[in-house]
């Protein structure tokens, strides 16, 4: 530690700056980062146990514990959170095996798919799926009514119902458990399964006995992610939980905050969210420290790919199905929509029209400013995310502050903070002196990055993990201030893993709904909050047009984003795995 | 009526002020004007693109959101000092009433409104006037409800036959129907609510969307709405019908006012006066369907006329003090 002080007296570092003020910059960012996350959970807290008038009470968490509207949107909100975990990890993981494991064919396009699954902002998923399985107007519905000849008024599928609910936020949850489960799938050493197969055991004897326990540590891991996901997620459960009358502990904090609005019972009700966040955060942790043994011992050969033989195109076309869910499917009933007169009937030649572009892009006034909102905030938080995630990382893995776990776990912190929580703590925290940050981009620029950082912030370190500091050591001892060895040696040795970073936070923006909805003004409003405004007057034309604009642009810009890293000349170190 | 009425005797409004070069100017030099506003977007959007061609060099921009909505956003944009709107129009008269009260409107009272319009649709202090007129009415898809069998009362949507064939919007989104559900449970009584809602009634929030409900054959059945969009559907010949209840429909005024912290206050006033001529207000009937308050506009063709429809009586001063009331009693029968 000693080192990083600048000694004056050490002659051979006489051509340094007097002074590095890497440290004083350093313990900067920690400071701000403990503000960030300080400040609005402080408020939250001092609210849910206060009254109105300002005095310390419990009474917001009793009537939290005894009024049967808090308690059944809890309820409803475990069985969503337990229904959609145990979804995803069944779906997931089979998937994950064919493409990791398998010789399926068109292994690359699934994992593209999943990917862009990735990409579609959930509640513009929940709005398609109405449009394809509202009970009687739903295409999928209308479909099946033309084929069995059913009464107009019965239907195959209501999506307004928790059936439904539950469906669609598995749709978009089960790619993070794939991702994870085909990533560790993908690192397993091979050597292990062919060690179990030259011992005489079969394939499926060798899948039960090796790889099923190996890959079963990140199984569970990426179910608990599942479950945090559908357990804070607010879009799908406002857009069809209210029209079937229920609804989620989200959606109710939401309420709260609507007129005459109760920021008091609000921050109450967003503190078991937060404590099962934590605690089941705290478990994944557990779960995933045992995972270690899997990757132990780094990269080994390739592993072997079972052979699927005749169920090689079957299983192709059940990954096609699986992706119809969250992709095709939607993304067909959005095109219907915005090339339709009316979203219930199929395009033709009869209802063919453009006016659904005309009117977003020609007569929404709202269009234009919240494309700019959202692309100068997506922009800037995707930048200051993985340039603070970056800065964060190094510290901690160069030990470069006293203190620098605190600073890991302060840029991990915020995984346990729901968005619609930090939404309201940060509601509470900037609509008042000093910083009265309400009413313009800062607060939810400053609501993005801290939404964002965790998952930088472990992209980048794990890209740290793979880079040996050799190299910045060279640089140190030619006198280079610690400053400048980040900028010469660490940021163009982590450029693809930084980028990578950056789309990251990017397309997380962009799909940002929860907090969002709590912190903006007419003047700040981004694409989400206008895509669910129109939702709730039911302007479906202008939403698909809009969605579709949103998917397109996102993409490009993380299209164009990979070109640029893929176009650095040394791309090797650091790369991130997936 | 109105808010107005309930105070028209009080005093003389302020004097009428024309539309003077040297305002148009001033609001050009401001160059834009914000609009918080509840109604339809498509034609608020159409309102606002006549208004931008009537005076170039000014350009509105439609912030809109459900009247309810709008006024909690107003309420916290101003406890924050953050001053976005510069004039206001909501489904819920109410509002108006409670914004005079707080004293964040400024007084303005345009020619036409001076001339024209009714005293029940204007201020007498000249804080707002009547910008648009509507009903609450009962609708249903023609394509999958025979006219004959169609419910011809509000009473008529409590048969079992409709169990699951209804779409209804929120009092806590909607003004309009708030102020509807303030009528309906005045004369119904909440058992009518509390029954209501067991027939597995499909609950969406802005009274713009049971009509497209109903239009897109999701739902048989609107048990309310904004009368304007069934009207302006059903001239496109979308299979839409009204029904005015037999037991009275609920009427629903939007005033507008202007704010006393308007950013672009020389723009909003011009907006405010242009949208209360003879001019804009036929555009809101001919292209909205609304119904209007200024005595020059001429009623839709094949529509039935404003006076052969019973309508229930609106108090919104009753809506002012006893909107939280309904909200809660509303929650508890829906459960949303």
């Amino acid at each position: 530690m000693s080192l990083d002080r600048a000694e004056p007296r050490v002659s051979v570092r006489s051509d340094t700056p007097p002074f590095d003020i890497t440290r004083p910059a350093l313990i900067g960012v920690a400071l701000l980062l403990a503000a960030m996350i300080a400040l609005p959970m402080g408020w939250l807290l001092v609210y849910a146990f206060t009254d109105r008038d300002g005095y310390a009470t419990l009474a917001n968490f009793a009537t939290l514990l005894t009024d049967a509207a808090f308690v059944e949107p809890l309820k409803t909100t475990l069985t969503i959170s337990v229904s959609v975990s145990v979804i995803c990890g069944l779906v997931a993981a089979p998937l994950g095996w064919l493409v990791a494991r398998t010789d399926m064919p068109l292994v690359r396009t699934v994992r593209t798919l999943v990917m862009a699954s990735l990409v579609t902002p959930p509640f513009v998923g929940a709005i398609a799926w109405e449009m394809l399985a509202a009970p009687n107007s739903g295409l999928l519905n209308q479909f099946w009514r033309a084929l069995t000849g059913a009464p107009a008024d019965e239907a195959l599928l209501n999506i307004y119902s928790l059936g439904g609910l539950i469906f669609v936020i598995a749709c978009y949850t089960f790619p993070y458990v794939f991702i994870l489960v085909a990533n560790a799938l993908d690192r397993m050493p091979g050597e292990l399964e062919d060690a179990s197969s030259m011992l005489g055991a079969g394939t499926w004897a060798t899948a039960r006995r090796i790889t099923i326990p190996l890959a079963l540590p990140t199984l569970l891991a990426g179910v608990l992610v599942a479950f945090l996901q559908a357990l804070n997620l607010f879009g799908s459960p406002a857009i069809l939980a209210i029209p079937a009358g229920f609804h989620t502990l989200t959606t109710k904090i939401w309420s709260l905050f609507q007129f005459p609005p109760k920021p008091q019972l609000a921050a109450a009700a967003a503190v078991p969210l937060l404590v099962l966040t934590i605690v089941l955060l705290r478990a994944q942790a557990v779960v995933l420290g045992r995972r270690g043994y899997a990757v132990l011992g780094g990269k080994y050969g390739a592993p072997r790919l079972i052979r699927l033989g005749a169920w090689r195109y079957p299983a192709a076309a059940l990954a096609m199905i699986v992706l119809a869910m969250p992709l095709f499917l939607p993304y067909f009933a959005l095109f219907n929509t915005a090339f339709s007169k009316m979203s219930s009937r199929l395009v033709g030649p009869e209802t063919f029209t453009l006016q659904n572009f005309r009117f977003t892009f020609g007569e929404l006034s709202a269009t234009m400013p919240a494309l700019q909102n959202t692309f100068t905030l997506a922009v800037a938080a995707a930048t200051l995310g993985a340039l603070l995630a970056l800065l964060i990382a190094y510290t901690v893995a160069r030990k470069a502050i006293p203190g620098y776990r605190w600073l890991s776990f302060l840029a991990t912190a915020p995984l346990a903070i729901p968005g619609i929580v930090l939404g309201v703590g940060l509601f509470l925290a900037y609509t008042r002196p000093p910083l009265t940050l309400y009413g313009t981009l800062w607060i939810l620029l400053i609501a993005f990055v801290t939404i964002e950082l965790p998952a930088a912030y472990q992209q980048i370190n794990s890209a740290f993990h793979a880079m040996h500091p050799e190299l910045e050591e060279a640089a140190r001892m030619l006198g280079a201030t610690r400053l400048r060895t980040v900028r010469d040696i660490v940021f163009p040795l982590l450029r693809s893993a930084a980028i990578a970073t950056w789309c990251f936070i990017f397309v997380g923006v962009i799909r940002e709904l929860s907090a969002a909805v709590v912190l903006f003004t007419s003047e700040t409003k981004v694409l989400s909050v206008l895509i669910f405004d129109l939702k709730e007057s039911g302007d479906v034309g202008a939403i698909a047009v809009l969605s579709l604009s949103m998917v397109l642009l996102t993409t490009l810009v993380v299209v164009a984003a990979n070109r640029f890293a893929a176009g650095s000349a040394n791309r090797a170190p650091g790369r991130i795995g997936g | 009526m109105a808010a107005g009425s309930v105070v028209a005797t009080v005093q003389a409004a302020p004097a009428a002020e024309a539309v003077t070069p040297a305002l148009i100017e001033a609001a050009k030099k401001e160059g834009k004007v914000t609009w918080y506003t509840s109604v339809d977007l498509p034609l608020a959007e159409k309102v606002g693109k006549a208004f931008e061609a009537k005076y170039p060099g000014v350009t509105l921009r439609v912030e809109r959101s459900g009247a309810e909505r709008n006024f909690q956003r107003i309420g916290q944009e101003y406890a924050s000092r953050i001053y976005n709107c510069d004039v206001v129009n909501s489904s819920d008269a109410a509002h108006l009433i409670i914004w005079k009260r707080e004293k964040m409107l400024a007084a303005y009272v345009p020619e036409d409104v001076a001339r024209d319009f009714p005293a029940a649709h204007k201020d007498p202090d000249g804080m707002f006037a009547s910008w648009r007129i509507t009903l609450s009415p009962i609708a249903y898809n023609t394509n999958l409800v025979k006219a004959e069998e169609a419910p011809k009362s509000f009473a008529d949507l409590l048969d079992p036959k409709w169990v699951g064939k209804i779409v209804k919007a929120h009092p806590g989104y909607s003004g309009t129907i708030m102020t509807a559900t303030q009528q309906l449970s005045r004369d119904l009584g909440w058992t009518w609510f509390e029954k209501l809602a067991k027939q597995k009634v499909m609950q969406v929030q802005s009274a713009t969307e049971p009509p497209k409900k109903i239009a897109q054959g999701e739902r048989a059945v609107m048990a309310d709405g904004g009368e304007y969009l069934v009207l302006a559907m059903k001239a496109r010949g979308e299979p839409v019908e009204p029904v005015y209840a037999a037991e009275g429909t609920p009427l629903v005024t939007g005033p507008s006012g202007i704010m006393a912290n308007a950013p672009n206050p020389n723009a909003a006033r011009l907006f405010f006066a242009w949208s209360m001529t003879a001019e804009a207000q036929q555009l809101n009937v001919d292209a909205g369907g609304l119904r209007s308050a200024h005595p020059a506009v001429k009623e839709k063709a094949g529509v039935r006329k404003f006076s052969d429809i019973k309508t229930l009586r609106e108090e919104a001063n009753v809506v002012a003090d006893k909107a939280d009331e309904i909200k809660a009693r509303y929650v508890k029968y829906f459960k949303v």
